[in-house]
């Protein structure tokens, strides 16, 4: 028997999704362009998909209004940084910085807040019962919506990168975007964070164990439902951080903005497997990958290319590229 | 003859439309072993999860201490120093050996927090707990899993230790393993409550015995008494065993 027997095969789609699309692409520095931004849009759905597939992994709730987290993170983000204009209009890389990181706290905090009220007033009343689950959220979510319009009223809003964030590096030929580097470090930073809860603190242990089989981890003494309560709170506020930086890699935001990323990051839980962390990652950096080597490729193609890898990934494994053990 | 650790009296059990328990009766007297016989589909599964409140009762009263611990949630039973082995075993699969125990080590933040002279008294009883310390516990083999489940559940100090049907599909010498461990077990002053299918695995370590049929315990008594008797044996167990 060996201690590592980690499954390498979904892990390595990621580098021969990327290797497969080089000849599609044909230009080497076109190539390295859409990498980079295929995987800071997958990182960006990484953080908005890991808090969602945890609430499913531990207490299988359907939850179809974490997108309201989402769209909520973003609307607060333009009301930080439209107060910050001296921050964000200066060319000074530090000061943008240091304007971004209130933007994305606040953005967490009422995030986390609301889906602490989330949690409680609608999801709570419907433990165990999928279709009122779906049902409630998607209605929750439409209450969200309604709520944003009514505080930041209905139409678009742009949410314009700081000034030392806006164009590209270039490195040789290629073009890489500054704020697209960015996306990926703090997606890393949140992945290396989170794979540090999960692997190394006790409570991280307690939800890995919860996802697998909530009623044993009950027997051993531990309130789940607590647990739980963490868990949605925690990815609420991933969620409005990952509406802060999808509003900033769209640049606009719009209060119906939830319900577009909400498919998006169904099918990256579904292709990653119910629960599992890592395949969220995995399915993450395929969705952004595959959606960007697409879009340049055969663009009319695109919004159906991220159906289609998950339907390819249902029939090599069907329950997802990491199934969570005892589900 | 021992006071009573646990008591159950009339313990009616429903899951959906489904009357399980129809008045459970039962005494588990400090510091033995009862076993808790009887068919398949009898309710001895469905006793073990009333008492640790995973399906609470719907009527009677099960007393933990002289507490009434019937409309207890599952972890607050459990804290009150009762650890439970379902017929499942409830490995967590994708957690290492290590892991499965730092989790049922309520006290122990880390691995290193853990009891060790009470870790090394466990290797002792389960070698292969420790042999197979940081490997995930799915990769385990069924008996393996059994005994991690058994030495899971007694990590920390526990005052009863409920087991539900550990020598299912266990090889011969992995029974004799087990029976030695319980035995040992029983030798620390720890209370078991067992149900078990395989009448000679009850009969060499059980102390008391209560037999149930649908629903109800029909016999109770010791075990050596049960043992002896083998008309009562077969008029309540019959030919399943």
């Amino acid at each position: 028997m060996k201690a590592l027997d980690f499954d390498w095969r979904p892990l390595a789609l990621v580098p021969l999704l990327a290797l497969a699309a080089l000849p599609l692409v044909g230009s080497g520095s076109t190539w390295i362009t859409l990498t980079v931004a295929g995987l800071a849009m997958g990182m960006i759905i990484f953080v908005i998909a890991s808090g969602l597939t945890l609430i499913f992994g531990l207490m299988d709730v359907l939850n179809f209004g974490h997108g309201v987290f989402i769209a909520l993170g973003a609307f607060v983000a333009t009301s930080v940084l439209g107060a910050m204009g001296d921050w964000t209009g200066s060319q000074e890389l530090w000061r943008n910085l240091l304007a971004l990181l209130p933007a994305m706290l606040v953005a967490m905090l009422v995030a986390g807040a609301v889906g602490l009220a989330f949690e409680r007033f609608i999801v709570r009343p419907v433990y165990g019962q999928h279709l009122k689950q779906i049902l409630i959220t998607m209605g929750g979510m439409i209450i969200g919506e309604e709520l944003i319009k009514v505080i930041w009223g209905p139409e678009q809003r742009p949410l314009p990168l700081p000034e030392a964030l806006r164009g590209s590096l270039l490195i040789g030929d290629a073009a890489i975007g500054k704020y697209r580097v960015l996306a990926v470090a703090i997606g890393a930073v949140v992945l290396i964070a989170m794979l540090w809860a999960l692997n190394r603190t006790k409570i991280g242990l307690l939800v890995r164990a919860g996802v697998q089989d909530r009623e044993m981890v009950e027997a051993l003494g531990y309130r789940i439902r607590r647990l739980f309560v963490g868990v949605f709170v925690v990815g609420s506020a991933l969620a409005g951080l990952g509406g802060v930086m999808w509003g900033l890699f769209q640049q606009n935001v719009i209060p119906q903005l939830g319900a577009q990323v909400n498919v998006l990051i169904f099918i990256v839980i579904i292709i990653g497997g119910l629960g599992s962390t890592l395949g969220c990652l995995v399915g993450a950096l395929l969705v952004g990958l595959l959606t960007n080597y697409t879009g340049f490729v055969a663009p009319v193609f695109t919004a159906f290319a991220s159906i289609a890898l998950m339907v390819a990934v249902l029939l090599w494994r069907p329950q997802g590229l990491y199934p969570v053990a005892n589900r | 003859m021992s006071d009573a650790l646990l008591t159950l009296e009339g313990v009616h059990t429903h899951i959906g439309a489904y009357h399980i328990l129809h008045g459970v009766d039962l005494v588990v007297p400090r510091g033995q072993l009862t076993m808790l016989l009887g068919r398949n589909g009898v309710g001895k599964t469905t006793t073990l999860r009333t008492i640790m409140g995973l399906w609470p009762a719907s009527k009677g009263r099960i007393r933990f201490n002289g507490q009434d611990i019937a409309r207890l949630s599952t972890p607050q039973i459990a804290c009150l120093n009762i650890a439970y082995v379902p017929e499942n075993m409830g490995i967590f699969s994708d957690l290492t050996v290590r892991e499965n125990m730092l989790l049922a080590a309520r006290t122990a933040k880390r691995a290193e927090q853990m009891d060790d002279k009470r870790l090394q008294w466990i290797f002792q009883l389960f070698p292969a707990v420790e042999k197979f310390w940081n490997h995930p516990a799915g990769k385990l083999s069924g008996g393996q899993k059994q005994m991690l489940a058994v030495a899971r559940a007694i990590v920390e100090p526990r005052e009863l230790l409920i087991v539900d049907e550990p020598s299912k599909g266990l090889a011969p010498a992995i029974i004799n393993n087990m029976i030695d461990a319980f035995e040992q077990l029983k030798a620390s002053g720890v209370t078991i409550l067992l149900v078990e299918q395989n009448i000679n695995f009850a009969k060499r370590l059980g102390d008391t015995v209560a037999v149930m049929e649908n629903g109800v315990v029909v016999h109770a008594g010791a075990m050596q008494a049960f043992a002896q008797d083998e008309s009562l044996q077969t008029s309540l167990l019959g030919l399943a065993l």
